[in-house]
Order: structure tokens, then sequence, then C-alpha cells
């Protein structure tokens, strides 16, 4: 058992990711909700299931994916919201027994869509700054988890006409120069501007209020909103209606408009529902209804209210629209039969003509469903703690265990890279959130090399540790973008495959290595002040692993950076503009060429090293991260706010790390590094072993 | 002495404090470009021999002063070429840092061309115009152009910076010196109201022409890469003695204003500097792709057709993102597209405007264009052969690791030993 303990553990992750893939199906008596959430629409320039629509809207809004419906109340109670009483809180971290009911993504959807007034109350705008909370007067409402407030759409709807003044303002400052109210401000905005969208998307749910936060001041003294309130819940009866009356309601606008004799009653009754469909169709953002009709271009989706409001014209309203409509009824009063019999007719109606979008809406779900990266990030953690752990009592099987794991992790990291790229048809670094997960894989491959010729830990500690850390980084990065979207469509100037292909493959591999090298110095540095086991073994295959991945970055960033510049020239006729995103990747060859020649020139040796490939950290981190933060130049669509502490909390610790690397010997605990040791043959050497 | 300079010159030493140079300098030139603009930025940090005076963030240190591009692009190259005649050794195991050390010298050498060489501009066309010149619009010429040739027209341009010398101006084949009388940089030029004072504008002092119902906002001079400056003028004309008047002109719009003199009529304006081809382009069409649903750009194409009449050439051709058209020695890239849609767009924002749809390219001329592909390729090849002889030395010795730890010092070649004795020296 002692002896196979590590494979044990091995098998008890790879089984659990193996059966995260298996596929799920509904309740046959249920709504089949799954089902529903693998139907496409085309949101952002993309075709997408509702479980990705659904996902990316909750990320944004909320900053997770899942909708908890149950927590603690005051005095210790336990069960749904609404029948607790304040304060409310999220389940604590220790509270193991408690396994709070919560919302898919797709199932919160289908409630926006279908029960608007049920989704209003649900717990979901993450309200960040306490001033703004105070603005809007939230003290004594919403749910906690740890720290973070969580608020329903009703507890914000009396503040909308407010928020829209008040954005006004916000909204005309510079992203980079905004305060961190005015991000938590412009985060919220962002979030409720979202949840309208999506919400008047499928039936017009309620115009009134929705333009009362994204109407201009005009629009708003134009309109007479009162018309414009909330709907009921049989969206399907209300567009048969429709669609009866539309040849009587044209008539009597003909009439109406050449000034004859007409209808008022049927006026009247049809403009009540054409003209929420035509502000519908301006307020959704997503394209509901495929481009099903004979002969029609494949990307020629159409918004729900579009499509109504042409109907009046075409005299019949589209049966995908029918579908959508009765499947939000369905759910709405609650008749799962009738909802899965919808379902499966409007499925069929996509044979033979969008075979290729409905095929790619379930991998897109599995996907989903599979969170490649979330579960290589915690294989990751699991392996980092024993490999560090390995080092303390040289426990060859906690030394096995953690490299099987750093290789399961790197598979399942592998496996979701591999098919993210298969769903973009791209390579592998379309934006800075997937330039952080391919800088994690790159490392922990090399990681992984590296610990397979020396077998020592050191490999696996900095693989999991690289590995998980750039997942955490991506992670945020994800929060942070707009739309939610890690898949977005790339703008016309970075569509070409090819250069994203070589230049920005390589140049991610490039940051890679050189953070790679950086965390081996950060090892070196760590274990030879603060523990003893630094000895001179250990201390030369360090310098030899950092000396081998200088040269290693050296090559890819200089490929890359050169790669940039003829991409510049092949798009912009500038090979080299001196823009701030060049000068960041020059600045890394610039870096790891000095750190090179000032090994050859004999100027640094094995410390010298460790604290150059130190700073390499500073500049890496500075060109991947810092020069979004200017916001000058053509490469400035990378952009992200919040993490400017980072990177400053980053380059500190990294500071404080090179100075630790300058104390004196006497400091050190693994006492007298090996090249100021004894002079037997192994000082010298030290140098002299990694010739250029 | 001369050999002393030669060993110093070549020594590691150099390069790894030219190296360290050139760090401080992109950094704290990629942090100038927040306050000075990029183009300026530029200019300063990269494009000169010396900087002095440098802010980084807010902190003013005018007392600084560092070698600027040039200084540190030139030693690096002196650096390099005589580290190639007296260090590097000539055998198979050093041909990837031969190769990869030809490739940096050509880089630079590429680079030195390209900024000496190279001319930028751009062409800006509607549906259906032909140009047979493309606009340099970070420059300005006062144009004079003798109308009374039977062919063609006869152009003088005056470049901006006489006229900003705001002095007397003579040419051999102007009739007439022009006295600058003011010059502003950067100006809107309104219209004036008839009978009411202007708050801030000037008004210009002028007898004849568009200035006589003129206002000058002077603006200042903006360094932004995304707007441009645009000056403003007024000129006397003086035949001998005699004035013939004085007349505002501006870049901001390309209004032609005219002289008699002696039996002659000259077209005179102040406008972007012109590069004259001897072909014309005409802008066929043009399609602003956006993906469905959303804002965000797909596409941006142009169908032009190219008349070099000299050559009797017609033909047509496609340029669009990452397609550049090469013809003659130049490139032609798709740079800017508004087209009816924004055109809606930007009316609808500032009322009253009229934009019509326009495709533009950027024009440049770069005889060097192609050293960086050779130089990448170079590098490349070279730093890959190196690593890989490196990686099978490495193998070989992991295989057999009692020779490895018995004698370390098999591994050290050559150079690097005569590298660390240099250094000791």
């Amino acid at each position: 058992m002692k002896k196979h303990w590590p494979w044990l553990l091995f098998a008890v992750f790879a089984f659990e990711a193996a059966f995260s893939l298996k596929p799920r199906s509904d309740q046959p008596d249920a709504f089949q909700v799954r089902e529903w959430g693998k139907l496409p629409a085309l949101v952002n320039g993309r075709v997408q299931p509702f479980d990705s629509i659904a996902r990316n809207n909750l990320i944004i809004i909320r900053g997770n994916t899942a909708v908890p419906l149950e927590g603690n109340g005051a005095n210790g109670a336990w069960g749904k919201w609404e029948a607790l009483q304040g304060p409310l809180t999220e389940r604590k971290w220790y509270q193991f027994t408690q396994h709070p009911k919560k919302l898919s993504p797709a199932e919160w959807l289908l409630e926006v869509f279908s029960k608007p007034e049920q989704a209003d109350t649900r717990y979901i705008f993450l309200v960040h700054h306490p001033e703004l909370i105070g603005q809007l007067k939230l003290q004594d409402k919403g749910v906690e988890n740890s720290g973070l407030r969580y608020y329903s759409f009703n507890d914000l709807k009396p503040h909308l006409a407010e928020l829209r003044k008040e954005f006004l303002q916000i909204g005309a400052v510079k992203q980079e120069l905004r305060t961190p109210y005015q991000r938590s401000f412009a985060s919220l905005h962002n979030g409720l501007t979202s949840y309208l969208r999506l919400k008047n998307s499928l039936a017009p749910a309620n115009i009134a209020e929705a333009l009362s936060l994204l109407a201009g001041d005009e629009t708003l003294d134009r309109m007479d909103l009162s018309v414009l309130g909330p709907r009921g819940t049989d969206f399907a009866g209300d567009l048969a209606k429709f669609e009866r009356l539309i040849p009587a309601g044209l008539r009597a606008i003909t009439a109406q408009q050449n000034k004859q004799e007409y209808d008022k009653a049927t006026f009247n009754e049809f403009l009540g529902y054409a003209e929420p469909f035509v502000l519908q169709g301006q307020i959704a953002s997503l394209l509901l209804l495929p481009p099903l009709a004979a002969g029609q271009p494949r990307n020629d989706w159409a918004s729900m209210g579009t499509a109504l409001r042409d109907s009046i014209r075409a005299g019949a309203v589209p049966t995908a629209a029918h579908a959508h409509a009765a499947l939000a009824t369905a759910y709405a009063q609650g008749k799962p039969a009738d909802f899965n019999r919808v379902l499966n007719e409007y499925r069929s109606s996509f044979a033979g003509k969008l075979d290729s979008e409905v095929k790619k809406g379930r991998q897109e779900a599995l996907f989903n469903q599979f969170l490649p990266f979330y579960r290589s990030m915690m294989i990751y953690v699991v392996a980092l703690i024993l490999a560090a752990a390995s080092w303390l009592n040289w426990s060859e099987n906690l030394n096995r265990a953690a490299f099987r794991l750093v290789v399961l992790a790197l598979v399942i990291h592998s496996v979701g890279l591999l098919f993210r790229m298969f769903l973009e048809g791209r390579p592998p670094v379309t934006n800075l959130y997937s330039s952080a997960i391919f800088v994690g894989w790159g490392a922990a491959v090399l990681g992984v090399v590296l610990e397979r010729i020396y077998r020592n830990g050191i490999g696996s500690v900095t693989a999991s540790a690289v590995g998980f850390i750039t997942l955490i980084i991506a992670h945020h990065l994800a929060l942070a973008s707009s739309t939610g979207d890690t898949m977005e469509m790339m703008r016309a100037v970075l569509d070409t495959n090819f250069w994203l292909a070589t230049h920005v493959t390589s140049i991610t591999i490039g940051y890679a290595s050189t953070f790679l090298a950086g965390f081996l110095a950060m090892i070196y540095v760590l274990r030879g002040v603060f523990t003893p086991t630094l000895d001179q073994a250990t201390a030369k295959a360090l310098t030899r692993m950092v000396y081998g991945i200088v040269c290693f970055a050296t090559l890819f960033s200089f490929v890359g950076t050169i790669l940039g510049g003829i991409w510049a020239d092949q798009s912009w006729g500038r090979f080299w503009g001196w823009d701030p995103k060049e000068n960041g990747a020059l600045l890394i060859v610039v870096w790891n060429a000095l750190i090179l020649h000032a090994r050859w020139g004999g100027l640094v040796r094995e410390r010298g090293l460790m604290n150059l490939a130190l700073f390499g950290n500073i500049v890496t981190a500075w060109s991947w991260f810092g020069t979004n933060m200017l916001g000058v130049g053509l490469h400035s669509y990378g952009f992200m706010d919040a993490a400017f502490k980072w990177l400053m909390i980053f380059n500190v610790s990294q500071l404080v790390l090179i100075a630790l690397g300058c104390l004196p010997d006497r400091f050190w605990r693994s006492g007298k590094t090996p090249q100021a040791g004894p002079p037997s043959d192994s000082g010298p050497t030290a140098l002299k072993t990694q010739p250029g | 002495m001369f050999a002393r300079l030669i060993k110093n010159l070549s020594s590691l030493k150099l390069t790894v404090v030219l190296l360290a140079l050139g760090l401080v300098l992109i950094f704290l030139g990629t942090l100038a470009q927040v306050h000075e603009g990029l183009y300026n930025a530029q200019t300063r940090f990269f494009k000169s021999w010396f900087v002095m005076g440098v802010t980084v963030f807010n902190v003013k240190l005018p007392w600084l002063v560092l070698p600027g591009g040039y200084t540190i692009g030139s030693a690096l190259f002196a650096s390099l070429v005589a580290a190639h005649f007296t260090r590097f050794q000539w055998t198979w195991r050093k041909s990837g840092i031969f190769m990869t050390h030809l490739g940096v010298i050509l880089l630079l050498l590429g680079q030195l061309g390209t900024d000496i060489l190279s001319t930028e501009s751009a062409m800006r066309l509607e549906e259906g115009e032909t140009k047979n010149y493309s606009e340099d619009f970070h420059a300005n010429e006062l144009v004079f152009i003798n109308k009374s040739l039977p062919d063609e027209d006869e152009v003088i341009a005056i470049p901006e910076s006489l006229v900003a010398a705001k002095g007397e101006i003579t040419h051999p084949q102007l009739p007439f010196k022009i006295r600058v009388k003011e010059y502003w940089p950067n100006a809107a030029v309104e219209k004036a109201v008839e009978g009411s004072q202007p708050p801030m504008a000037v008004v210009p002092k002028v007898t004849d022409g568009i200035g006589k119902l003129a206002w000058v906002f002077p603006m200042p001079v903006t360094t932004d890469m995304e707007s441009r400056n645009v000056p403003s003028a007024t000129v006397e004309i003086v035949a001998g003695n005699e004035s013939k008047g004085t007349w505002l002109v501006t870049s901001q719009k390309a209004i032609q204003q005219t002289i008699e003199h002696a039996g002659k009529t000259w077209e005179f304006a102040l406008r972007f500097q012109r590069h004259y081809k001897p072909y014309s382009l005409t802008l066929l069409n043009f399609t602003h792709d956006r993906y469905p649903g959303t804002d965000l750009p797909k596409d941006f194409r142009s169908r032009v057709r190219i008349d070099h009449p000299a050559k009797n050439e017609t033909r047509e051709t496609e340029i669009y993102m990452n397609n550049p058209l090469r013809y003659a020695g130049l490139t032609f890239y798709q740079l800017q597209m508004v087209d009816e849609q924004s055109a809606r767009e930007m009316m609808a924002r500032n009322p009253g405007q009229k934009i019509t749809p326009y495709s533009t390219f950027q024009v440049v001329k770069n005889p060097s264009w192609l050293t960086p592909y050779f130089a990448c390729l170079l590098v490349g090849a070279g730093l890959a052969v190196q690593f890989l002889i490196h990686l099978v030395e490495f193998a070989q010795k992991r295989k057999s690791p009692a020779t490895a730890t018995a004698s370390p010092a098999k591994a050290v070649n050559n150079l690097s030993r005569k590298n660390a004795e240099d250094a000791k020296k």
C-alpha cells in the first residue's frame, strides 16, 4: 500500500476528471434544461450555446457562474433566502454538511427569459465599493459571501434613473483614469446593462424599465413609458394573437396614415404589441432566431424584436419565434411535457441547415461542463504541496506522487488548450486570457522536462506553481473582460491565423520560459536563505537549469519579437513603431541577452545569474501586463484595469528576493554558496560548465 | 593603442553595459509616451544621440542625460563588428553564435536604412476618386501653382518650417516675394459673424481672400498620434516694392486662392505636403464588414485601379488588412475606413458635420523593408543551431554521468575560457 499510494492518488484525480466528461442527461419527466442549454444563438459575433451565454453573463454580473438559492439567515437559521431574516450570508467554508440548492447557468438564463419577475429576486449583482453601497442604500440588503456582497435586481431597481445619469459622466472618463469608486460603478452599470438586454431578448419583459437605464435623455422625454410596462407570462399566446391581428392591424395603420376612417380599437391593440417588439429589437443582446429559410446566408441571425417587426410586412411570425415563445411559456407555467415536446420539434427543424452550429453548441457545452483549466489548477495545487513537502523529508514517494499529479494536470491543461483551439478554430493565444493559459502550459511543459532530467522535485514545484499561478491570473482576466466571453471574435487587424500562430505563440513561449527561469531562481534563493537544503549538487543543477531556460527564452522572445515586427510591416507598413507592447517584448530580449553576455563574460556567477533571472520576472511582468496599463499605442486592445496593484506587489516581492540573493553567505542557512566554497575544483567550474 | 581600442570595443563587458543602457532607455522611452505622445517620445529617445531630461511616473528629472537610441545602436554595431573580427572563432560549434550576431548586425543596419530612407504618407480616397499623389499629414507646405502653362501646372512648394520662421521668402521661380506676417502652428479657422467681436479668436489682418470673413482660433500644439496640427498663416505678397495684398492661408481646407501677376494666374494654398507619383490610383469600391450583431470590425477591403500611362499599364487589385499592395517601390496599406454606416454614426454624433465615406491608405516607401526578414531568419536559425548543439552535448553528457562529474571542464569550450580570462584582465 505504502508503495502504491502515488498511483492511487493519481487514479483518483484521473477518474474524477474522466467522470466530468461523462454526458449528463435530464430527468425524462422534468424540464430538459440541459438540452435547452445546448441550443445555439448568436451573440458577440459568434454562435454559441445558451449555456455559454448564461455563463458569460453571470461572469460579468456576478463574477462566478452559480446562483445559490439557500444560505444562512439570522440566528443560525438555514434555508431558502425568501424564508430567512437578514443579514443573509452564503454557506461558510466550514459548513460541510450544508449543500445549498443552486441554479445552474442554463436554469438561470431560462428563468430570466421566461419568469423575469422571479429572476429579479436572485442575488446576482456584485457591488464592490462601500461608497456605492452607501449611495444606493444597500447596507441592510443583499447576501454576503466572504466580504463580497450580492444584490438582487429588485434592490437596485429604484436607482436605475440615477445610475443612468451618473454614468453619463463616469462613462466619459477613460478606463485607465477611473477611480476605484468609478470602476465599481462602471462594472455595476455593465452588469445591469447586460441583465436588462438579456431579459428583453426573448420577450419584451419590461421595456420601460430597460429604457430607464439604457436610453438617452431625448428618447426618454419623447416616449410614453407607461404603456411599456411588464407583461404577463403567456408570451406564446400573445404572439399568436399578434399574428392573427396582423392583417387587420396593418389595414388600420395604413388607413390612419392616409387620414382615412380606421378601427381605433384594433389600431391600439395592434400597436400595443408592435411597439414593444420594435423597441425590444433595439435593446436585445442576443440574436435568437436562426437563418432557417432556404437560401438565407449562414450568419443572417435575427433578434426576436427585429424578426417580429419584419413579420408585420411578411404577414406571419417565424416558426423559430413561436418555438422560443412556447418554450418560455411552458417553463413559466410549469408544463414540462409541453416544454420537452417543443424543444424536440425546434431542434429537429435545424436538421440539414445548421448541423455544424448545433454540433458546435454541444461541444462547447461539454467544454463548459469539463472545466479543464479549473480542474488542472486544483491538481497543480495538490502537486505543489506534495512536491514542496518532499523536500522536507526527502520522501521519494511524495516526489513521485507530485510528479504524476503534475503530469496529469498538464494532460488536462493540454486537453483544455486543444479543445479551446478546436472550438475557436484558432492558434492557442488570441487574447490576454488565453496568453495566461498558454504561458502556464509552456512553463509546465518545461518544468516536467526538467523534472524528467534531474528528478529532484524542482521541476515539479516550478511546473505546478507556475501552472497554478497563471491559471489563477487567467481566471481573473476572464472576470475583467467586458463581455465575459473568452472566445471573442478577433478584430480585423488580428484576424490572421498565420501571425497568431507564429508571432503570438513564440512571444508567449518567451514569456513562459523567462518566468520559469525567474521561478527557478526564486527556489534557489528561498531554499538557500531559509533552509539548509541547497547543497552543492542542487545549486549546480539549478544553475544549469536557469542557464538553459534563459537560452531557450532568448531564442523564442527574439524570434517572436522580430516576427511581430514583420507582422506590423505587413499590416501597418512599419516594422518597428516603438509602441509600448513592442518595447516590452524588446525589453525581454535585451534582458535575456544581457544575462547570457554577463555570464559568458564572467561578470556574474551562480548568485549573480539567479539575481538577474529574478529581475527577469519584473521585466516580463511589465511587458505582459504593465504595457497594457499605459493606455497608449496600437496594441492597447488587451486592456485591464485593476491589476496594477498586483503588478506592484509582485515587483516588490521580486526586489525583496533579489535583496536576499545579495546577502552575504553567513546569512544563508545553506551556508557558503558553492562557488565560494573550499578551493576544490567545483568552485570555478560552477562558472565554466555553462559556457555559450 | 588601436589594438587596445578594438579589444575594449569587442569586450563582453561593453556589450553588457550597452544592453543595460538600452534597457533603461527603452523603459523610460515607453513611459515618456504617456506624457509626450508616441511620436515625440520616439524622436527624443530613440531617434537621437542624447536624451536630456526625463520624466519618470510624474517625477521630473531635468538633469538626467542618457545616451539616445543612435548612440547605443551605433556602439552596439561597432562592438559587434569588432567582435566578429577579433573574438569570434570560425568553428562549427560557434556557427550559431556567428549567425545570430550577423543577423543582429543586419537588423541594426536595416533599421538605420529605414530611418534614413523611408517616408510615410497617406492617400485618402472617396469612392470613384482618383489621385496621383499621397499626403503627409504631419508636414505642410505653402504652394504656388502657375496655372498659365498650356499642358501642366508648375508647382513651387515652400516647406512649413520656412513659413514658421515668419520672415521674407524668395524663390528663383517665383516672380514675387512672400512676407509671412502671422503664423499659428495649430488653429481652427471659422467663419466670422459680421458685426460682433470674437470672444477667443484672433481677427487675421488681411486685405484679400477668405481671411476677410474668418476668425482664427489658436489651439495648443498636439502631440497625440491620433490628431494632427492644422497650421494657418497670413502672408503678404510683394512684387518689386508693391504689395499685392495680404491673405489668410490654412491647411484646414484646401481652398485655392489666386493672384494675377504679369499676366499669369497663380494659385496658392497652405496644404499637407504632397508626394506626386507617375501613376494614379482610383478607388473603385470598398467594404467594411462587421461581425453579425456587433460593431467589431471583421474586414476592411478596398478595390483600386492602378493607371500607369508611361508603362501603358491598367489593372485592378484589392488592398485589405494584412495584405498590402506593393507597387513601384511603394507599399499601400489599408489604414482607415469610414463606410456609410460609420459616416452616419459620426454625423449623428456631430450634427451639422458632413462626412462622405472614404478609405485611407498608408503609403510607405522603405527600400530596406526586407532586412528584418533576413535578420529574423539568420538569428532564429543561429539561436536554434546553438541551442540544439548544447542540447545534444547535454544529453550525451547525461548518458555518461561518470565522465561528466569527473571532468566537468570537458564541457568548457575555448571561447568562454578565453572570455573569462579576458574579463579577469
